[in-house]
């Protein structure tokens, strides 16, 4: 009961400090130490109540034994890791998103492939795609290259939607005083409309790094050597360790936020220019 | 319209990649099978056999249409359209979880949005955590979601439903806090000056104004609601639903039966989408929005 009793004052005192500091004026140090104590409230509001209410670890351990059982089995998550992300995520991802910025490159060339392709694209992109994993594992076999395939086949049509609409972001008198300047079709692009295409590349980018873990953990479901992250998480469930399942989920969460924050490292350099990131300091 | 004849170029390049596709892909079981049976095979008899296999690597387009037909349209006729063989019942187990959890995702959506908007702490402390969460391949623990909640008792269609609501409830969230913060500061004068409660400006200004956000967002919701219903079929023990087709098909290497589940999802999801932008049109023509 005292356990419940001081997760609800954890939760009380978390919020009334959070409170304090958003009226506070805003700045870098309120704009991260706000969410942050949030998300520390959260764990040990987490960590009471699953004491207090004694629910069962194979239910939803808590937070310090996962950490626990993180620190003890590095070794195992370290290669899941590198199994999944590096080698089936990272791979594909690249290989995908390269592919759909050649394949869009090309397509803007002609406005009737362009006509043709950007609504099939778009159509593409709302089709459940994560069903065609079976089909790739069965082609591909059960190792990375399979799961690479699935994070291709994943990323590829948001990226060539967001990448098309990109390069025709630049009005007629942009393109007309390129003209003026004698530019041939390789200048203009390169010089123009390629970083004007910027913001919505990144666009694509950041929402494939999503898809793309996604895709290598869901393909692992369908078959996989005795490794990955994917084959980790089912084969635990399974033996109702929920602890390591939770480790491996803590893997992909830092994975997944470490692959969007790189890249939207990477934007902020590129597209300094655009409003969006003017705006702030 | 003037869209149609580069759309249909593309689909039909697309299914002769597919015709071609297939007679590659196909090919060496179909040599392979004519080695043991002696004969040589003509160009021509090669293609026949390629799109005629029983468990041919790739499917030639026909083979997939004619299984679609067979499990769906002739067990309508057969007066067996909700058998457990047929498409259609499959298609149902997703479409319910589907609507389950974006029903579910679009009421949490929408009341975090209001709370983001309303309140300042929320927006501080809750913004970034949602943004944050999509980042972690929800997906992945799809499977330990469902069996937790069977353990506890819940199973059904909740398990599957709370996937999909976790999925659909990002892209509301983001959408309906650009739309209820879309009214432009002289409006909310305007609305200030004619001694409006907190209320009536959220009805009557801020709530239909976000209505053009609020359609987009949900567009992208039933997307990302649908894939959730179908991978969190994966792990069920492959009972019923469009997923645990797939499961099965991968299983006995059926590919014709994973083939026809994707294309029924496929035709699902187009046509979820399809009615949220009809619904989209409706409303904002008689709100007067549309452009």
């Amino acid at each position: 009961m005292s356990w419940v009793l001081a997760g609800l004052a954890a939760w009380a005192l978390g919020w009334w400090a959070n409170t304090r500091l958003a009226a506070l004026p805003r700045s870098r140090a309120t704009r991260l130490a706000v969410p942050a104590l949030f998300g520390l409230t959260l764990i040990v509001v987490w960590e009471c109540l699953v004491r207090g209410l004694e629910v069962p670890g194979v239910l939803l351990p808590p937070p310090s034994q996962i950490a626990t059982r993180f620190a003890a089995s590095t070794h195992i998550l370290w290669e899941d890791f590198v199994q999944t992300a590096i080698k089936g995520a990272l791979t594909g991802y690249v290989l995908g998103c390269g592919a759909a910025f050649l394949t869009a490159i090309a397509v803007d060339r002609s406005g009737f492939l362009k006509r043709g392709l950007l609504p099939v694209g778009n159509f593409v992109a709302a089709l459940p795609i994560i069903g065609t994993a079976p089909i790739l594992v069965m082609w591909f076999g059960f190792d990375w290259q399979s799961k690479a395939a699935v994070v291709v086949v994943m990323v590829f049509f948001p990226m060539l939607v967001n990448t098309v609409q990109g390069l025709s972001d630049t009005d007629a008198m942009q393109r007309d005083l390129m003209r003026t300047y004698g530019a041939s079709y390789w200048q203009s692009l390169l010089k123009l409309r390629l970083p004007a295409a910027m913001p919505f590349i990144f666009n694509g980018l950041k929402i494939a790094t999503t898809l793309a873990l996604i895709g290598a953990i869901v393909a692992e479901f369908f078959g996989s050597p005795i490794r990955g992250m994917g084959f980790r998480i089912s084969t635990s469930v399974g033996q109702l360790s929920m602890d390591l399942v939770w480790a491996e989920i803590v893997v992909a969460a830092l994975a997944g936020s470490g692959f969007y924050g790189g890249v939207a490292l990477i934007e902020k350099a590129v597209t300094f220019w655009h409003p969006s990131q003017r705006g702030r300091a | 319209m003037r869209n149609l004849i580069p759309i249909l170029t593309v689909v039909a390049t697309i299914f002769a990649l597919w015709y071609a596709g297939a007679v590659v892909l196909n090919a060496p079981w179909a040599y392979d099978k004519a080695k043991r049976a002696e004969v040589t095979l003509s160009f021509s008899e090669l293609v026949a056999d390629t799109w005629s296999q029983e468990k041919p690597k790739l499917p030639a387009p026909h083979q997939v249409a004619v299984e679609v037909w067979k499990t769906t349209g002739e067990m309508v006729q057969n007066g067996r359209a909700f058998s457990k063989r047929s498409l259609l019942y499959h298609a149902w187990i997703t479409f319910s979880s589907t609507m389950l959890g974006f029903v579910l995702g679009t009421g949490l959506g929408i009341a975090l949005a209001v709370g983001i908007v309303y309140n300042r702490t929320m927006d501080m402390s809750v913004m970034p955590w949602v943004i944050a969460s999509q980042t972690i391949p929800i997906l992945a623990i799809a499977p330990m979601i469902i069996v937790v909640l069977n353990a506890v008792g819940i199973s059904g269609l909740l398990p599957k439903a709370m996937i999909s609501m976790y999925l659909s409830f990002f892209p509301v969230v983001v959408g309906m806090v650009k739309g209820l913060r879309s009214p432009s500061p002289m409006q909310l004068d305007q609305m200030r000056t004619w001694n409006a409660s907190a209320a009536q400006t959220f009805w009557r200004l801020r709530l239909p104004s976000s209505m053009p956000y609020l359609f987009t967002s949900l567009k992208v919701a039933m997307a990302a609601s649908l894939v959730g219903a179908i991978v969190g079929e994966l792990p069920t023990g492959a009972v019923a639903g469009l997923g645990a087709r797939l499961l099965t098909g991968s299983y006995y290497g059926q590919t014709i039966q994973i083939w026809s589940a994707l294309f029924m999802a496929a035709t699902l999801a187009a046509l979820l989408v399809g009615l949220i932008g009809l619904m989209q049109r409706m409303t904002l023509r008689r709100m007067g929005m549309l452009r």
